[in-house]
């Protein structure tokens, strides 16, 4: 095969590897962050840096959590390229609850129900634009939701 | 196989707001079972996948703070009527659930 030929193919197949890849932050669940046992640990685990606080995130919870078996959390933010948000209790025993990966079609708009062993600080973690931003809210937890 | 999810969605404008339930203990390996006195084993959802038109659109990773019988709510934009939304879950014991519906 002449070389200009062999290159050229060369060239069109990484490109076609490239746009084949899919664009996640994340390859597989980073599973050591969700064992981590201390918040910043679980962050640091998961996104690779500390966050700073943000107020353009909206971080949607009670105040005062009747069941902490079922706490309702929402997370919202009007940031550009918002790439993943995370849900973190900081006195958990594992702190990390859940993470979501946005693609280029999400809405950066996700509720999801959460247990909570104790009263606590939640934060919501957002990645955006590359960088990392946090915004905390203080749950009262009037019965524990991590145990039997 | 899991228990089906149950989606409801509607369309607002050009985004889809999708509000999911899917059934499942979210056993966290920190209850004790009454009866038996041992810890209920961990038996939880890792990973949630909602696909618009086969298009992923949202990936979700979970460990065992998600409540029991999970709530998920999410949006995206590009949705038309007719437009297929599957949802997808893997729990830690490698079960597996996937439910589709149809936009309206």
């Amino acid at each position: 095969m002449k070389l200009q030929r062999r290159a050229l193919l060369r060239s069109l197949f990484t490109a076609a590897a490239v746009l084949a890849a899919p664009r996640f932050l994340f390859a597989a669940r980073p599973d050591a962050a969700f064992e981590a046992e201390n918040a910043d640990a679980a962050i640091t685990g998961a996104f690779d840096g500390p966050a700073t606080e943000s107020d353009q995130i909206m971080l949607k919870i009670p105040d005062i959590a009747e069941n902490g078996a079922v706490v309702p959390v929402t997370v919202s933010t009007d940031m550009a390229d918002v790439e993943a948000i995370a849900v973190v209790v900081e006195n958990n025993p594992t702190p990390l609850a859940a993470m979501f990966e946005m693609t280029p079609q999400s809405v950066a708009d996700v509720s999801v129900r959460i247990k909570m062993g104790e009263s606590s600080p939640v934060r919501a973690v957002v990645k955006a634009g590359g960088k990392l931003y946090s915004a905390s809210k203080e749950v009262k937890v009037t019965i524990g939701g991590c145990g039997g | 196989m899991g228990k089906p999810i149950k989606i409801r969605a509607k369309i607002k404008g050009d985004i889809a707001e999708v509000k999911a339930l899917m059934p499942h203990p979210m056993e966290s390996g920190a209850r004790i079972d009454a009866d038996t006195g041992e810890a209920v084993p961990k038996h939880y959802i890792k990973e949630v996948v909602c696909k618009h038109n086969g298009n992923v659109v949202l990936n979700s990773f979970w460990g065992t703070a998600v409540s029991k019988n999970p709530y998920l709510a999410f949006k995206f934009k590009g949705a038309k009527s007719g437009d297929k939304l599957e949802i997808s879950w893997v729990d830690n014991t490698g079960d597996t659930s996937v439910s589709e519906t149809t936009l309206k």
